[in-house]
């Protein structure tokens, strides 16, 4: 039982003994009839999936990891004050050894330095913003056209159907990093062209999602009574349609947001993505490379992998406990 | 059948013409300082409207189009604008090293994804199969190139610093000078791109076999006295593969993406290598012939892919 019903039924007993103190019948039920010993609260599938998830260990603790990584980006600044390195600094003297190497991590740099002598650990702090942004930000806007693409195309069908059913297997068969490698090299390198080009490939699967649980959900009889009473298209397919594929959306988009991190990675580590000095994970680990420094500096190498790992490891785990909070015979990635 | 293979085919040719226009369109609503690279920074402006006219930049959008279209139909894809060297020429050098990787990869990530899938399966919940999840979530989760960068660090790195000089720093050697060095020089990369796969096909045959072996037919096939490894393999896992091979037609795109990552973190000059060095001088025959082979390849892979489905599963009928 969880917490919030304890505390109803609590509330409920207190209330109880006060009015028995006072003579008077529990509760507001009526007259002569007997109170229940416990009420029984009627429960939404998200209370329920809510629930299921707080019970799930292994998704709390993700959860609770990517709440710090968040806490880490947000405070960011505070990280560049108390250490008192600029995240673009470059630390000539303190920050790289005689033979001008970056240093090992230690009281001033916690993380070690760069080969310019910056502060790995403000860097990462910093990076986690691009990462966490475009992770977001690019996930919002997949979901928004794939949805709208996906509940247009299961609930028009016919011509809009074939049209977007086609575009979709198109973007699909689209060996994306190189298109993204042309695009790139026509508009130049920037955080919202990263947002974009991650946006404009991913919405597919997205789509094609959404449009097979529309194509069932739309014969359904309160979609036709719905149809009868005089709603519109566009208010059945967002009031009455839309809240019933929420639940695959949320598991999709809680594990997409990995793969975006990812993705964002990737291209700036391949030079495609937001552009230097600006520091991001991939940009750190795309320095690190260069030269093969992180021979020599392995730290260098080691801070913003391991960041990029645990935030994507912490999603996935995340994701799977939330696709097995909403569907629990589901196959899942770790079972109990 | 035939009808099938002419839908796929003709859909095939679509995707890749929508691609060849996009890219092409690209090229030209965001025109390139191209001209005026070549003609180095003292040039007047008829040296870079003459170098403008000899690349043929200044004709109008249609006629470009066409000329590109007519070329490539004939199987010419441009010349660099730098050297001079025909793309195909390029692409002909950078093609066999990108081969190397991808299907050594594709080898190793279905083995072991499969393998691997179908020893959890038998045994579900067993300390083996934890592992394995454990590892595959641990893999699934790790970025191609942090995982490159990591095995270069750990195998070449510190393998040579302890006297054992078995990987190569990168590079690549070609299969027919030297197999030894082209297998040693390509172990990593393969691994690179195999373990993060593989960890994805894990879990997917692990899904799809325990659903199978759940089946009617299965209990029969047990029934009937037949071996547990016979009932597995011949009778469980073939109709279990049928959404592995889905998928795998589904990411040769993302294997297309891999190949590019690995080839930057080893330094080997593929295809990928090729396209993003394009990039700095926005040498676009060069890119646009690399997304146009390579789209082509995963489209033709992809039908490959869809007819196998058919040989797995009889129960499928291509029509």
């Amino acid at each position: 039982m969880s917490e919030e019903t304890l505390r109803t039924t609590e509330a409920d007993e207190g209330r109880a003994a006060e009015s028995a103190a006072r003579g008077t019948t529990t509760l507001e039920r009526p007259q002569g009839v007997e109170a229940a010993p416990r009420r029984i609260q009627g429960r939404s599938p998200w209370q329920l999936a809510w629930e299921r998830l707080r019970r799930d260990k292994v998704a709390m603790l993700s959860l609770g990891f990517i709440v710090l990584i968040v806490l880490f980006a947000l405070l960011a600044p505070l990280a560049a004050v108390i250490t008192g390195h600029g995240v673009n600094e470059q630390f000539n003297d303190i920050g790289l050894d005689p033979s001008g190497l970056p240093r090992a991590p230690n009281g001033t740099f916690w993380f070690g330095t760069d080969d310019l002598g910056r502060d790995i650990f403000v860097r990462c702090a910093y990076g986690a913003r691009i990462s966490i942004l475009v992770g977001v930000v690019a996930t919002g806007f997949t979901i928004a056209v794939g949805v709208v693409l996906g509940l247009v195309a299961g609930y028009y069908g016919k011509v809009a159907d074939t049209i977007i059913s086609r575009l979709i297997d198109v973007v699909l068969a689209f060996p994306f990093l190189l298109f993204a490698i042309a695009l790139v090299s026509i508009i130049g390198a920037s955080l919202s062209v990263t947002i974009f080009v991650i946006a404009m490939f991913s919405w597919a699967s997205v789509a094609r999602i959404v449009r097979g649980q529309v194509l069932s959900i739309r014969e359904r009889e309160y979609i036709e009574a719905a149809r009868s009473l005089g709603a519109g298209s566009t208010r059945i397919m967002f009031v009455d349609v839309l809240p019933n594929v929420l639940a695959p959306i949320i598991v999709y988009a809680t594990l997409l947001i990995p793969s975006v991190i990812v993705t964002e990675a990737t291209l700036s580590f391949l030079g495609l993505g937001v552009p230097a000095p600006t520091a991001t994970w991939g940009n750190m680990i795309s320095e690190a490379q260069a030269g093969g420094l992180y021979q020599i500096a392995p730290w260098f190498l080691a801070f913003p992998s391991l960041l990029l790992l645990l935030l994507t490891l912490a999603f996935n785990l995340l994701g799977d406990g939330v696709r097995d909070a909403f569907d629990p015979r589901g196959d899942r990635m770790l079972q109990k | 059948m035939a009808r099938f293979l002419v839908r796929r085919v003709l859909l095939g040719v679509l995707v890749l013409f929508l691609v060849v226009t996009l890219v092409f369109a690209l090229f030209y609503i965001y025109p390139s300082d191209v001209a005026r690279n070549l003609a180095g920074r003292q040039a007047t402006p008829e040296t870079i409207a003459l170098i403008q006219a000899r690349l043929g930049l200044d004709q109008p959008i249609y006629v470009q189009y066409g000329r590109f279209l007519w070329n490539l139909l004939h199987g010419n894809l441009g010349y660099d604008y730098y050297h001079n060297v025909p793309v195909t020429r390029i692409i002909a050098t950078a093609l066999p090293k990108t081969l190397s990787i991808a299907l050594g990869a594709s080898i190793i990530w279905l083995i072991l994804g499969v393998l691997n899938g179908v020893v959890s399966a038998v045994r579900p919940r067993s300390v083996v199969d934890r592992t394995l999840t454990v590892f595959s979530l641990f893999f699934y989760s790790l970025p191609t190139f942090v995982l490159g960068l990591t095995l270069l660090y750990f195998f070449y790195f510190r393998l040579t610093l302890a006297g054992i000089t078995f990987f190569p720093p990168g590079g690549y050697v070609n299969l027919v000078d030297d197999p030894g060095t082209w297998f040693r020089s390509l172990v990593l990369p393969w691994l690179t791109l195999a373990l993060v796969s593989a960890a994805l096909y894990t879990r997917l045959t692990r899904g799809s076999l325990l659903d199978v072996l759940g089946e009617d037919y299965i209990r029969t096939a047990r029934a009937k006295g037949l071996l547990e490894r016979r009932v597995v393999y011949r009778h469980g896992l073939r109709s279990a593969l049928t959404p592995i091979v889905t998928q795998f037609g589904i990411d040769l795109g993302v294997l297309v993406g891999g190949v590019v990552v690995t080839e930057s973190v080893f330094g080997i000059d593929g295809m990928g290598f090729e396209a993003v060095h394009a990039i700095t001088d926005q040498n676009s025959p060069v890119i646009i012939g690399v997304v146009v082979v390579a789209a082509g390849a995963v489209v033709v892979a992809n039908i490959v892919v869809d007819l196998l489905y058919a040989v797995l599963d009889p129960r499928v009928r291509l029509n």
